[in-house]
Order: structure tokens, then sequence, then C-alpha cells
């Protein structure tokens, strides 16, 4: 049998680089794990793990950040998910799926609502939202006020870069 | 003309600035544009018209500039129709004047001028119509030779550029009395302003005019507010920006000139090209000056009032002797303002009777201006006063026929601006952009009092609309004189007057199109191209339409505007399209072998937006074909590895999951067992195959479907809206997984010895099963499926282990005599088995037409199974798929080429149907196709003529089951 090496580095250029009076970082890869309530089943899962994000939101529980993904969909980051929620929702694995890239200081609000078609500065501290990097669907959450991740596809990790680097 | 010594409100004269014109090194000052470092350097004629190849000079001092437009170099190569009126003047700029040869104070082509009473109205249309023949040979590259102003850049353009969104409660568009008034008033209620000027600095006409308001000079007020705008974190200031187009849902577009003015810009982006979403927005844009068609108004020195004032107060150029030519009391009123500046002014000429003289120079009511004289600049003006005529020396001859308001922004949802009598002039109507106010005298209010009243009442609507308190301000004084006039379009006199100067368009031109029958103001513009130039005609259709309403006897009015359409001002596709340039046109995806498969020297080709090896070579094949036939026969007889990761991967989970897939699948999966994949086709609703693709039950519950890489996004809608629409409380939820699972084809006679080597042991897995695995301790799924025809199976790993097991897998089968291969084998490998991929599901076949409309099940429904069953897509006249052998298996066929019959000649009528993909088969030793026939599978063994009328290639060809390798699919299956 073989051994596997995981590789880390999916985007070509270095980081972390300042972006103006920012910096832009990858962030380290954490478990990431889809949860799609069914019909009917949101309050049962809520219940269960003791909460679940609305549209817009973010919450934690312990260690677990879960993020609101879209409708019906949330993104668990983290360990931590009790057993058994697939009464309740469907499960999978994301954390391959997707790369964080993370601006963070002074002016990052402003250097980011450039290029996101949605106004940013009404996404509040611990907010997400779906929404598009030049061409790119991807997910953005506000930690902080001056911090946002941009999650964004694995295999799109080079041209997420271009687009948020200015020309 | 030349600078004077003192004044300019606008200018820097610490810092000179060295700038060169057609080769002539010259000097201008910080803070001048390029038209104002010209005209004080006393340069008239900057340029040669369109048409007859007059001289030309500055006409204005805003974006609304017809004829000095320049060649600007910039970024190493001179970039045609610059705006010397708007281009800031910066060290080391280079201009170039267009549209002659060999210059413009000597341009041969000026003898077009001569030709004038050939080259009228229409000309085009009626000269180059016969002799037929002479279109293509002659007249079409005459045309094009002489068409179009200045000279594109012939190399891409990489110069930086930026797009970029903002979002605010209220957009101010204009930076003058009014719209600094607005401004303020919402910023000062809390309301989040964006207030966008296209000058690099904010003030509009108060800048070039010595009004007061309050008790100090307008610009020092204008200062004050900005000042004060500056200071106040819910406003946000974008000078040099031009609001280019109104659009739906409050969305503006905008053009912001970021480093146009700089003489080194390095990376800064040359130009940013905003979308503004605005809940409310205010046009504050001001009016425009709109000449007087007398008999040669185009000659250099013959500039528009406003602008003469405006190079007086804001860049110290004196215009020398000046002759004021205007029709209404704000002409007359500047005139007294500027002599008193001490402008040399030696006469004002006005149509209207008894005018007062209390001017300190001449004015001559009932008078008009008949002609000028000099050659390359204005050197006397005869007028016609009391039926004579007078000639008066001068230098410059500054005319007003009134003022147009800017209206351009509130007619690009296609409303209609009314006809306003007091003003001579269209302004707009309330409502004509939802969310948007005209204030000032873009709503014809043009005194500075009616612009403060009216800026200050929209941004109080605004404010209500919003949501927020207006606070009680003082309201500032200022000048509230009436505006009246006396409408003057042209003045009836010999000669030749125009209305377009950028594209030569004559009174004349615009009553002969009325003779001729194109008397509506849509064809009379086409027929003339009137405002069809780079300024679209801002300062001359206003009247242009009003002469072609007297041509016409109609009334202004009734005669209307032609359509106005963004973008307000010029826009550079490089600022459009910014950073589209390369590989930013399109997202670039990248599988986890990718690093590994570049370093093996693979050529890549894009699908779906992936990048994927085409072959891997090797330094010592002939071409690309060595490589692909050494790749297939490694798979028919020992083992080669793919990436397959970009398969778009969905996975399908609830107790409605196997339900759902029986609807969107022709073929039924709920009775799939777990552990088992099933090939499956998927309809589009009108019955016609969307994709196909493997299922994999996993478990009860949860399945996993693939789809084509390049379809992936296109089922994933379909699917996201099959479940949304029609069942919704299904217990059903799906999800992309493609990004997270690199997957690897292990394809071959020796796949299981690699697989061994892998798992530590071979699992038991028959044909079409699916299980998980561990690879090293990684949790992993394992699907034997073949898209080759071999044994084979597909290993599917985290993302993050790819790039490794890629590397272990590829090691292992080299071991074996075996290797990579790319889609070009992979491509091979299917058609020798009759695998359908897009090329033949080209979304105009039916399953029928594939041979699988056995797949469609007869015992349920399912998307587009109805639409599938119409009348004339199931029957012989449909194309069906076959396959095609030459005659002759070494006579190569291409795909894309014709079918005939052999004797039939290659017309449409004959057309028994066309190629979709062709290979050459090492296997085999022959070339295969596969082809849509009609009829074709009643016809295998029957031959046909092959017709490739690009490639010039005709082959005969034997038409035969799809399937040329293995028909019995024993390879793979045992």
């Amino acid at each position: 049998m073989i051994e596997l090496k995981a590789t880390r580095n999916f985007v070509s250029a270095p980081l972390p680089m300042a972006l103006a009076a920012c910096e832009l970082r990858a962030l380290p890869s954490v478990p990431i794990t889809s949860l799609a309530p069914y019909p009917g089943h949101t309050d049962a899962l809520r219940k269960a793990l003791g909460g679940f994000p609305e549209a817009g939101e973010v919450i934690s529980l312990g260690n677990l950040r879960l993020v609101w993904a879209g409708r019906d969909l949330a993104f668990a980051f983290g360990e931590g998910l009790p057993d058994s929620l697939d009464a309740h929702c469907a499960l999978t694995d994301q954390s391959d799926g997707w790369i964080g890239l993370e601006l963070h200081g002074k002016g990052s609000e402003a250097l980011l609502a450039r290029r996101l078609p949605f106004d940013l500065r009404k996404l509040p501290a611990q907010g997400a939202a779906r929404t598009l990097l030049g061409h790119l669907p991807v997910l953005v959450v506000r930690p902080g006020p001056e911090t946002f991740e941009v999650w964004v596809w694995r295999s799109m990790a080079c041209s997420a870069l271009h687009a948020l680097v200015p020309v | 003309m030349r600078r004077r010594d003192t004044g300019g409100s606008a200018l820097n004269r610490a810092r000179k600035l060295g700038f060169s014109f057609d080769g002539q090194n010259l000097q201008g000052v910080e803070g001048d544009t390029l038209a104002s470092a010209l005209l004080a350097n006393g340069v008239r004629l900057v340029g040669r018209s369109f048409k007859y190849h007059r001289p030309r000079g500055v006409l204005t001092a805003g974006s609304e500039e017809p004829n000095a437009l320049l060649e600007v170099r910039r970024d190493g190569v001179y970039h045609p129709n610059i705006r010397a009126t708007v281009q800031e003047l910066h060290m080391g700029l280079q201009a170039r004047a267009q549209n002659c040869w060999p210059s413009v104070r000597r341009d041969v082509m000026a003898v077009n001028d001569l030709m004038s009473p050939f080259l009228s109205a229409g000309f085009y249309y009626k000269t180059f119509m016969w002799p037929r023949a002479f279109w293509e040979g002659l007249y079409e590259p005459l045309i094009r030779r002489a068409a179009g102003l200045g000279h594109l850049p012939q190399a891409p353009q990489d110069a930086p550029h930026e797009k970029a969104f903002a979002f605010c409660d209220l957009l101010v568009i204009g930076a003058g009395p009014a719209g600094l008034m607005a401004a303020v008033v919402a910023a000062r209620a809390g309301a989040d302003v964006i207030l966008c000027e296209q000058d690099p600095q904010l003030g509009g006409r108060l800048l070039s005019e010595t009004g007061q308001i309050d008790d100090m000079a307008g610009a020092e007020w204008a200062a004050r507010v900005v000042s004060e705008l500056q200071e106040m974190p819910n406003v946000r200031l974008l000078a040099r920006t031009s609001i280019v187009g109104a659009y739906d849902g409050g969305v503006y577009g905008a053009l912001e000139r970021v480093a146009l003015h700089m003489a080194a810009p390095g990376r800064t982006p040359r130009e940013c090209f905003w979308r503004i979403t605005a809940k409310r927005a205010i046009l504050a844009s001001g009016a425009l000056e709109r000449p007087i068609a007398h008999p040669d108004n185009d000659r250099p020195g013959v500039m528009l009032l406003g602008a003469v004032a405006s190079y007086w107060q804001r860049f110290a150029v004196d215009p020398g002797r000046v002759i004021v030519f205007g029709n209404n009391d704000h002409a007359l009123a500047t005139a007294k303002a500027l002599a008193v500046n001490g402008m040399d002014i030696r006469a004002y000429i006005d149509p209207r009777a008894d005018l007062a003289t209390d001017a300190p120079f001449a004015v001559h009511s009932g008078a008009e201006v008949t002609g000028t004289r000099g050659r390359h600049g204005l050197r006397e003006v005869t007028m016609r006063h009391k039926g004579r005529e007078t000639t008066i020396a001068a230098d410059t001859l500054a005319v007003s026929g009134g003022w147009n308001p800017s209206l351009h922004l509130t007619c690009h949802m296609n409303g209609r601006p009314v006809w306003d009598e007091t003003i001579a002039a269209f302004k707009p109507r309330a409502g004509m952009v939802p969310g948007m106010e005209a204030v000032g005298a873009a709503a014809g209010q043009f005194s500075t009092a009616q612009a403060l009243q009216t800026g200050a009442r929209a941004a109080a609507n605004a404010l209500t609309d919003l949501g927020l308190h207006t606070p009680d301000q003082p309201m500032p004084k200022a000048e509230d004189a009436p505006y009246t006039i006396a409408p003057l379009w042209q003045v009836r006199a010999k000669g030749r007057a125009w209305l377009d100067f950028a594209n030569d368009v004559t009174t004349k031109d615009v009553t002969q199109a009325a003779r001729e029958g194109f008397a509506s103001v849509e064809h009379m513009k086409r027929y003339t191209t009137q405002g069809m130039a780079p300024d679209q005609g801002k300062s001359s259709n206003m009247s242009a339409l009003a002469v072609l309403a007297d041509a016409t006897g109609g009334t202004i009015a009734g005669t209307g505007t032609t359509t106005f359409r963004p973008p307000f001002v010029p826009v550079s596709i490089a600022a459009l399209g910014a950073g589209g340039y390369g590989t930013g046109f399109a997202p670039e995806r990248f599988i986890t072998s990718d690093a590994q498969t570049r370093k093996m020297g693979a050529p890549m080709i894009e699908a779906g937006l992936w990048y994927r090896p085409s072959y891997f070579p090797r330094p010592d094949d002939r071409d690309w074909r060595d490589a692909c036939n050494r790749e297939t026969l490694r798979v028919r007889h020992a083992v080669g590895v793919c990436d397959v990761s970009t398969l778009g991967k969905i996975d399908v989970q609830g107790a409605d999951a196997a339900r759902f897939l029986d609807f969107v699948y022709t073929n039924t999966m709920s009775g799939l067992k777990p552990g088992r994949v099933r090939y499956g086709l998927m309809l589009r609703e009108d019955g016609h195959v969307m994709d196909d693709g493997t299922c994999a039950r996993l478990s009860d519950e949860h399945f996993l479907i693939t789809t084509t890489t390049a379809a992936a996004g296109e089922v994933m809608r379909h699917l996201d809206f099959v479940q949304q629409a029609f069942c919704a409380d299904w217990a059903l939820r799906l999800i992309s997984v493609t990004e997270a699972w690199a997957q690897f084809a292990i394809a071959g006679p020796l796949a299981d010895e690699v697989l061994g080597h892998v798992l530590g042991d071979v699992p038991d897995l028959p044909f079409m099963g699916c299980l998980s695995v561990a690879v090293g301790g990684v949790n992993a799924r394992l699907f034997r499926i073949s898209f080759s025809g071999e044994r084979g199976y597909e290993l599917a790993v985290p993302a993050r282990y790819g790039a490794e097991l890629f590397r272990q897998l590829l090691a292992l089968a080299e071991g074996l005599g075996g290797g990579a291969y790319g889609m070009e084998a992979l491509n091979v490998l299917r058609i020798e088995k009759g695998f359908v991929t897009h090329a033949e599901i080209d979304g105009r076949v039916t399953a029928f037409d594939l041979g699988l409309g056995g797949m469609v099940s007869a015992k349920k429904d399912c998307i587009g199974k109805a639409a599938s069953q119409r009348e004339g897509l199931l029957g012989p006249e449909r194309l069906q798929l076959v396959g095609l052998r030459p005659v002759d298996p070494l006579a190569e066929i291409t795909a894309g080429a014709h079918l005939y019959p052999l004797d039939a000649p290659a017309k449409a009528v004959h057309g028994q149907g066309h190629t979709k993909s062709v290979c050459y088969s090492p296997s085999l030793q022959s070339w295969l196709g596969l082809a849509l026939v009609q009829n074709g599978r009643a016809r295998h063994g029957e031959r046909l003529r092959l017709d490739d009328g690009l490639r010039g290639k005709r082959v005969e060809v034997e038409i035969s089951r799809p399937v040329f390798f293995d028909p019995d699919g024993g390879r793979m299956r045992d």
C-alpha cells in the first residue's frame, strides 16, 4: 500500500502579501462540512446542534463555526460535529473543495468592497455572503470589522488571487 | 491668444510642464488641460475635420468637444480621438494632430473641401451603388482607408485598468452649484453620498463665472462646500469621473480617469469603470452651450462663449480681440463681466432688437454674423446689421446660441424629454429614470439661485424617500437673473454653415436630407451622419433638429430628438474590459496534477474552464500523433493513468433522492443497489439530450452522480431548478463535490496490478461497482467504470492528496510499461468504443438519435420524456449515430465533413449527414469516425462520400455500427 502526502499550497503567488495597508494570506486548511437541512428539519437540526445560522449569519458553537452558505445550507468549519445529524440534514465533506484567503487590516473593507457586487459595508461582523469575485462564485465571511475571508473553489484559487490583487 | 500674466484659478504657475504638439516643444503649467495649454501657446489650429479636412480649433472647454480630438501618446503608443479639453497636461505629454497629412497646416486631403458640392449628404449611398463589381475591389478599401479619425494602436494594450463597484444612498451627478448644494444638504442629514464630477476640480460653472454666493465669489463658496464634504465620513467625492449610463435598478456606469493625467503612472490603473448602485440619484449635470450655424462658423478661433470665459477665468488664456455673437441675456451678461475683468471685447452682436447698451463695448442689436475669414485661424468677422455688411478684425468669435440642459442620462431608459419654449430647449420630465431627479441647469433652471434651490429641494425629496430627516438650513443667496432668449439656429446667408463639426454636417446637408425624403429626425441623422461622431452631437443635435423642423415646416417639439444612448462620454474598451486581459478573460481551473503534468511538457487544453493535458510528448516524437498512439496502445496493452477530476460530481442525499434521480434521468436509478453504478442520460425539457454520466449509489439514501466536464455547471443548475421548482418539499439535498475530490482513471489489462500496489490488495469489485477504500489511511472511493473499454477503475481521494496520488500512480504504471494518457488518447479510446461526448451530444440530438432510445424508461416519467416523443424526433428522417470507416483505412477523414451519396454533388440537398468525431486508431490501424447520418442505423454497410470542402478532402467511407473495438465489451466487463 502507498502512503499519501497532502499538498497544502494551491496558490501560485507568494502569500502572505501586502495589499495597500492590508495583508492577504492563505487560511490554514480546516475541516469543512456542509449541512443542508431537509425540508421541515431545520428546527430539529438547530436543536441537535445548539444553533443554526440564519441567512447571512455566522455563529460559533464551541470549536465549530457555522457559516450560512446559501439557501438551506451552512458550512461547519472545524471539528466536533455531533453524530447522527444525518436524520435532519445532508452532510458532505467540503474540506478539500474550498481555499480560504484572508484580507486583514486598515482599509480592508474599502479595498474588498470595490471588487464585490454587493454593499460590503452592510455586512456586519460575523456576517457571511455568497457573491461573485469577478467571474468566481465565492463565500465571503467577516469575522471582525477589518478582517474578511474569501472562500473560493480550490481549482480557482489562482484566479481568485488575480481578481483580488488590484491590476 | 496668449497666457495672461495673472489669474487662472486652475493653474499652479510655479510648476512648468514641457509638452509637445506635432513635434513642436511647448510649455504649459500644472492645472492646464491640453487645450488650454495649446491656446496659451497661441496654437489655434489643432486638427482637420473628418470629411472636408477643414482646419479646426478648440470649440469648448468640456467633455462635449467635437473639434479638438488629438492623438496622445500613452504607454508608448499614440491613442486617437483624445479630447484636448479633457486631457490634463502632464510633464512630457506628446500630442499630434490627426486626420491630416503631411501636417495639420499643409494637409493634402484638404482638396476634399473643393469637392464639397459632390460630397454632400447621402454621397456614399448614391455613389458607391454601381457598378456592383466595384464594391469589394475598389469602394470598400477606399472608404475604409478614408474612414475614421485617427489611427488605432495596432498592438494589444496591456496598461492596467480597473473595474469597481460602489453603493450609496444618493448619487449626485455633477458638482456645480446645484450638485454641491444637493450633496451637502443630503450629507448633513446623514445620507451616504457619492458626488461625481467629470472635471478634476469641483465647482462646475462657479469656477468659470464671476457671480457671488452669500457675499463671496462663487468659486470660494464651492471650495468651502467641497472642504466640508471632504471632512464627512459619509461622503465620497469622485473627481475626474463621468457618469456614462443609467441602468435598471438604480445602477449607474461611471468612468474615472485615474492616471491619465500622470506623466509616469506605473501600475496605477489608467481608468476605472465603476458600477454604482444608488437608492436615489440627483442629476446636476448642468447645460451645454450651443453654437449658431452661421457661414464659416467652423474656423479656428470661433469658440463658445462659455468656453472663452472658462479659459479666461480658470486657465488665464487671453483670447485677444473678441467679438461676441449671442442671442440671450446670459451671453450679454457674460460679455459684460468679462469686459469688466479686462477682456478685450470689441463688439457684441445679437439678432434681438433694442438691447440696452450700458456695456463697455459696442452692442449691435438686430445684427447677425454672416461670415468669417482667416486661413488657419480667425482674422475677421463679417456682420450684417440693418441690411449692411461690415467686417471687424478679431482673434476670437465667442458664440452663444443658448443652453441645452445636459439631460442625456434621463433618456437612457427610453424616456423622451419635453420642449420648453421659454428656454428654447428640451428639458427632462419627472420620472424618466426611476429614482433620479434633475436639478439646476440640467432641469432648465439657469440662474445660480435656482440651481441652489432645486438642488436643496431634490436632496430633501431624496432624504424623505430614504427615511431621513432634512435639517433646516439657510439657502445661500445668489443671482437670480431671468434667462431670456430669442432662438437663432441658423443665419440665412451665403456660404456653408456647420452643425456637426466632428462629422462635417452643414445646414445644407440637413435641408437636403429633408428634401430627399429623410424627414424624420432618426432618418436625417443616419443619412447625414449628424451626431454620429465621437462627441455624439452634444453641441449640434439640437440645432440640427431645429434646422430640420424648419426645412419640413414642422415644430421642434413635433420633430423630437434622436435617441440618447449610453455612454455619455467615450469609454475605452480597456476600461469596460478591465481585468479581462490575457488570463483574466475567464477563470482558470487547475487540476491537482497540474504542476506534474506541465513538468512533463504536456500542452494543456481548456474544457469547462479546466486545463487538461492533450498528450505527454517525448523528444523523439515526430508529432502529437506519435504521443497519442503510444498512450492509446499503453492503455490497450498495459495500463494508463488519466486525471478525470474535472468531471462534475454531485452529491445527492435524502429519502427522496432515488425518486428524484428517476425524475431527472431517463433510466431508472431507484432500482440500483448500494455499491453499484449505472450509466445515465439526462434530457432537457425539450426532449433533447442534455448530458450523460454515471450514477453511483453509495448507500440507500446517498448517491454520487457525475457529469461531463463541460456541462457540469449546466447540469447543477438544471438539478437545482428541478428541485426548487418541482419538488421543493421532497427530502432531498444536492451539492457539488467536484472540487473536493481528485479522481484518476487507471485503465488497461494491468490496472489491477497498479491498484494492488495502491491499496495493498485488489478488492473484488464487479464491473459497474463502487466501494469505499483506504489509500494509506486516507478515505477514498473506488469505482469500476471504464471510458476506454478496458478493465479499469477510477480512484477518488480528497483533493489535497491528488498531486501525490497522481505521481505514485504514474510511477507504478510506468514500471509496468504504461504511463499517463491525455485527452487525445482518451478521445481515441472512446471513439474506438463508440462512447459519446458533447461532440455527439451537440444539443440537437435525442436519445433515439444516439441509439439510446431504449434508455428512456417506458415505466416512468422523466424530464423531457414527453417532448422527446414528439413527431419528427423519432424515425428514419432523423440523423442517427453511426460509425464510419474509410474504405482505404489509411485515408484520413475529418470531423465536421459532410456526407453525400457517392455520385451526388456536394450540395445541401444531397446531404446525408456529417461527421462529429474522428481519430486514427493504432489498435485497428484505421481511421475511424462517429457521424450522424440520416436513417443511419438502417444503412450499415452502405458507402458514402465524405466531402470536406474546407480542407479539400474527399474520401469514400462505409457506414458501420459505432462500436469498432471489442464490440461485446468483454475486455472491460470480465
